[in-house]
């Protein structure tokens, strides 16, 4: 009996997630709106539940996504995977007046270069800091400190050592699961409420995934904006990276 | 019909896919730069010449909004599928570095939004045009 129902739930993954999901949303605005009078939105809340399950859940199977790994939720993999997950940013673009976009374009492309270079430098830095001499190693761990593509695509060019692309991995996944939480917690303070600093701010960060959720813990009109820059930041860290980057910290160390 | 929606927001979505895949390949990187970002400003233009023409009837566009407001549900299921253990497994030097990197890029987003003048920096309250994705 028992048997019978997880592998039916195995077998329409996708659709269990739908009701794990909503059942968590529902949990999640029902505590915003009882325990914190909705000042910690209900979103935030789900994004942190959701990053507590992933966290049992990788720690409970030894795999890499999660509570994706657990086979009674696999199917929360493909709903929260990068093709439906990018499906549904470009709909959050419905409706945005493109003079919105256009104003704070230049900013935004600046916050572009500011984001992947700042980023890298904090990585370099830390990296220096404990001990790190290697040009490559250096390079590899502050390339993961821009996203946790960036890093591995980066070490792999360089020919960096496996636990050192582990480690710039891991650097790019605190931040991304960083960005989730501490988004809604300082977006006051840093002015996000509107599109010209959440598109800075996109551009800023840059890590999709953690873009996407801060952003939608904090005002999801904001997203679109947010998205926008952001899209290019992998992207441009991969350039930048293993080239430009690379040699100005051979040239330093 | 709702379809029409769904396959104009897909249609978008690929033909963006492809420029930034050949972005990527022409800067000779492994990466596809801005495809949804590209994909993003052709739904805007594409959307706003049919509405302008009166050919997006509200069926077509429940199909794109259907996806905005699944936005939330699959950040939520994102979140729930992130390697968050490894991002504990890695040790100081990766905490640390992902940590700076997130404060010093918050800290500067301020500096670089400058004073707020022009519609675009005004908070979107205060704005007269509200969209609201996500459903909330």
């Amino acid at each position: 009996m028992n048997d019978s129902i997880v592998s039916l739930v195995d077998k329409y993954h996708l659709i269990a997630a739908f009701a794990v999901v909503g059942l968590t949303m529902y949990v999640a605005y029902w505590l915003s709106q009882h325990l914190t009078a909705g000042r910690l939105h209900g979103s935030a809340i789900a994004i942190v539940i959701g990053l507590i399950l992933a966290y049992v859940g990788g720690v409970s199977t030894g795999g890499t996504k999660g509570l994706a790994d657990v086979t009674l939720f696999s199917g929360l993999g493909l709903m929260g995977g990068g093709m439906l997950r990018d499906l549904a940013i470009i709909a959050t673009a419905y409706g945005v007046r493109f003079q919105e976009i256009k104003k704070a374009g230049l900013r935004g492309v600046i916050a572009l270069f500011a984001g992947v270079l700042v980023s890298f430098i904090a990585g370099a830095a830390v990296a220096a800091g404990f001990g790190y001499t290697d040009p490559v190693d250096i390079t590899t761990i502050a390339a993961g400190a821009v996203t946790y593509i960036v890093g591995p695509v980066t070490g792999a060019t360089l020919g960096a050592s496996s636990e050192v692309i582990a480690l710039s991995i891991a650097a790019g996944l605190v931040k991304s699961i960083l960005t989730m939480i501490a988004t809604p917690m300082t977006a006051r303070l840093i002015g996000l409420d509107n599109p010209r600093s959440a598109m800075i701010f996109g551009g800023m960060i840059g890590t999709t995934s953690g873009v996407a959720a801060g952003l939608a813990a904090t005002d999801a009109r904001l997203v679109p904006y947010g998205a926008m820059t952001a899209t290019f930041y992998t992207g441009l860290g991969i350039l930048l990276a293993p080239t430009v980057l690379f040699l100005a910290v051979r040239a330093i160390f | 019909m709702v379809i029409y929606g769904v396959a104009l927001l897909a249609g978008c979505m690929l033909v963006g896919l492809i420029i930034g895949d050949v972005l990527g390949q022409l800067l000779g990187i492994d990466a596809n730069l801005g495809g949804v970002g590209i994909a993003m400003l052709l739904l805007i233009f594409v959307t706003g010449f049919l509405k302008d023409h009166g050919k997006l009837p509200e069926s077509t566009e429940s199909g794109i909004n259907f996806w905005n407001a699944m936005y939330i549900p699959i950040v939520v299921a994102m979140a729930a599928s992130q390697n968050v253990a490894a991002a504990f497994s890695g040790g100081m030097v990766s905490i640390l570095a992902g940590v700076l990197a997130v404060v010093l890029g918050l800290a500067l987003v301020p500096v670089l939004t400058g004073k707020k003048v022009g519609d675009d920096a005004k908070p979107l309250d205060a704005s007269s045009t509200s969209h609201a994705p996500g459903g909330h």
